[in-house]
């Protein structure tokens, strides 16, 4: 795509078209801020409201009441005034609001005086011996297939893990006509004491029937088997045997065509940490959060963050915290003075506050077993670079080393993920073998392109007569 | 094996993968598009060589790279499908030369 994209600039540039970018696009838009949305993916939704307006499931029962909500969103938000611009790939973010972006193989640079993140989540590692098998997925790699393709796993199919997530996805999968071997639920029952001293304020969240209804949904359809504290899955070319221990038991094997693996959500944090903003561990969430004020303001000053990239609250939440932000840019633009971003935000503030009752229980009771995030043994903590888990820890053991050392020791977190897939266990194992806390370790030093690009395409860059000049020979 | 729900039938658009015709849905992802007709293992290991597959499907893990069209490590979840499209699955790294 060489030309539209070509040095535009911009007030605002929102990166995701989830609930929270397509919210904070349309309130900054509906202020007349000129403002562009940059999304990975063909259509707008995020992972969440995935294909909402195409899904090949129009039976509305399948998805459920909370995915359809989207619809109306995604559809306000294709009739808004923002510049949309799909299958965009974000790059490059400075702390001046310029922005590289990867469009049909070909690069741009834009600058925004003000930057929304709105990436969203990601799925949190789940090394496992095994997770790198063909036929090992994720519960929400299942659910996009679902969604976007009209896609149920066939033969054995066994889901492991826990989290809110892994529920929905299985009652998903049972009423699209999916089925189950078995489900392995890997929640520590230890988890159950401490989060019931924070179930009152969840009692009050309307997450707490529908919570109730589908884990009762699922519980009369499928095969549960509680308290899993081993698992592993073995094969060739591909996945043929899920073995499972449960508290107490013997080892178990199932054979299995497809085993989907999910311990819940976590902030997709690498452009932000990227351009430099301040991140804290959050422990009941167990991941890196930014550190931001009631607007989602960053510590860098160009860039707020709103939806999950925030911190894990849910699509509704995205929603409510993308309007403030963006309410806040178009303060910060000079459209609005502080008292009407104020009176504007109250609403939303006040919906989000709601919203967010009760999430503490969730973050308690499915907190994933250390057992899970710890791994030993021959187990690959980095995919990519095929780093195990014995490696990681017999480095730990020469001498006090960080995240950054680790790359430079065993090329850990440097293929082409970038540390997406590991980065959250490598903390957590430093942490661990040092006696530190992971704000202590810290994370990955991220660098742009956040995402690979090729060389290819960086030279795609629009070139002025000036920079031909720097570099050639006279 | 992942199978189409009826609603989610077979549609007109067929692609080329490693110089077999595949039929897919107009809407599919390649990786979908793969996974629908029975094909797991996208790569091979740069490391290793161990066969890998699609992990993520939201363009996160890197596993389903595939060349697509003659371009190397495409992410096969993060692209739609287009008639004629030639995918081909991938051995190892990267080579430079032939």
């Amino acid at each position: 795509m060489s030309g539209p994209l070509l040095e535009e600039s911009h007030e605002l540039a929102v990166i995701g078209a989830g609930p929270a970018g397509m919210a904070a696009a349309l309130a900054a838009a509906e202020l007349g801020i000129d403002t562009v949305v940059l999304d990975e993916q063909a259509t707008p939704g995020g992972q969440i409201y995935r294909s909402v307006s195409e899904t090949p499931l129009p039976d509305r029962a399948i998805l459920g009441g909370a995915y359809w909500r989207g619809a109306a969103l995604v559809e306000a938000f294709r009739a808004g005034a923002a510049r949309y611009v799909p299958q965009a790939t974000v790059w490059h973010l400075s702390r001046e609001g310029e922005i590289g972006v990867s469009v049909g193989g070909s690069v741009r640079m834009l600058r925004a005086q003000r930057v929304i993140l709105a990436t969203g989540a990601l799925e949190r590692p789940f090394p496992i011996q095994g997770w790198t098998l063909p036929g090992v997925m994720t519960a929400g790699a299942a659910q996009i297939l679902l969604k976007s393709a009209g896609m149920v796993g066939s033969g054995s199919v066994v889901l492991a893990g826990t989290g809110p997530l892994l529920w929905l996805l299985a009652a998903q999968y049972l009423r699209a006509g999916g089925t189950f071997a078995a489900i392995l639920e890997t929640t520590p029952r230890s988890n159950l004491a401490p989060s019931l001293r924070l179930l009152p304020s969840f009692l009050r969240s309307s997450y707490f029937w529908e919570g109730l209804d589908l884990v009762a949904e699922v519980r009369r359809r499928a095969k549960l088997i509680h308290s899993v504290i081993a698992l592993r899955a073995d094969g060739g070319d591909r996945l043929a045997d899920v073995t499972y221990r449960t508290r107490g038991g013997l080892e178990v094997t199932l054979r299995a065509d497809t085993l989907l693996l999910h311990q819940g959500v976590v902030p997709n944090v690498n452009l932000a940490i990227a351009v430099g903003c301040r991140h804290v561990w959050h422990e009941p969430q167990l991941c890196f959060v930014p550190a931001l004020d009631t607007w989602g303001q960053s510590s860098v000053g160009k860039v707020a963050i709103a939806g999950d990239g925030a911190g894990i609250a849910g699509a509704i939440a995205a929603e409510q915290r993308g309007r403030l932000a963006a309410l806040d840019a178009a303060h910060r633009l000079g459209r609005i003075d502080a008292a009407t971003r104020d009176r504007m935000a109250a609403p939303h503030a006040d919906a989000l506050r709601q919203v967010q009752r009760g999430r503490r229980f969730l973050d308690r009771l499915f907190q994933p077993a250390k057992r899970f995030r710890l791994p030993r043994g021959e187990t690959l903590v980095c995919r990519c670079e095929e780093v195990t888990a014995r490696q990681i820890r017999d480095a730990a053991a020469l001498e006090r080393i960080g995240p950054n050392q680790l790359k430079a020791f065993l090329r850990c977190g440097m293929g082409p993920c970038q540390g997406r897939l590991c980065g959250l266990t490598v903390t957590e194992m430093l942490a661990d073998a040092h006696g530190l806390s992971p704000d202590e370790v810290g994370y990955y030093r991220l660098r742009p392109p956040v995402k690979p690009i090729t060389v290819g395409e960086l030279a795609s860059l629009p070139k002025t007569v000036s920079d031909i000049a720097a570099v050639e020979r006279s | 094996m992942f199978r189409r729900l009826p609603e989610a039938a077979v549609g007109a658009v067929t692609i080329a993968v490693d110089g077999a015709s595949v039929a897919a849905r107009a809407g599919d992802t390649v990786a979908a598009a793969l996974l629908a007709s029975g094909i797991w293992a996208f790569r091979t290991s740069g490391v290793s060589g161990t066969a890998r597959g699609p992990y993520c499907m939201m363009g996160v893990c890197f596993d389903c790279l595939v060349a697509i069209d003659g371009i190397g490590s495409r992410q096969a979840c993060l692209v739609p499908v287009r008639e004629g499209m030639r995918i081909e699955t991938q051995r190892g790294r990267r080579a430079v030369g032939p």
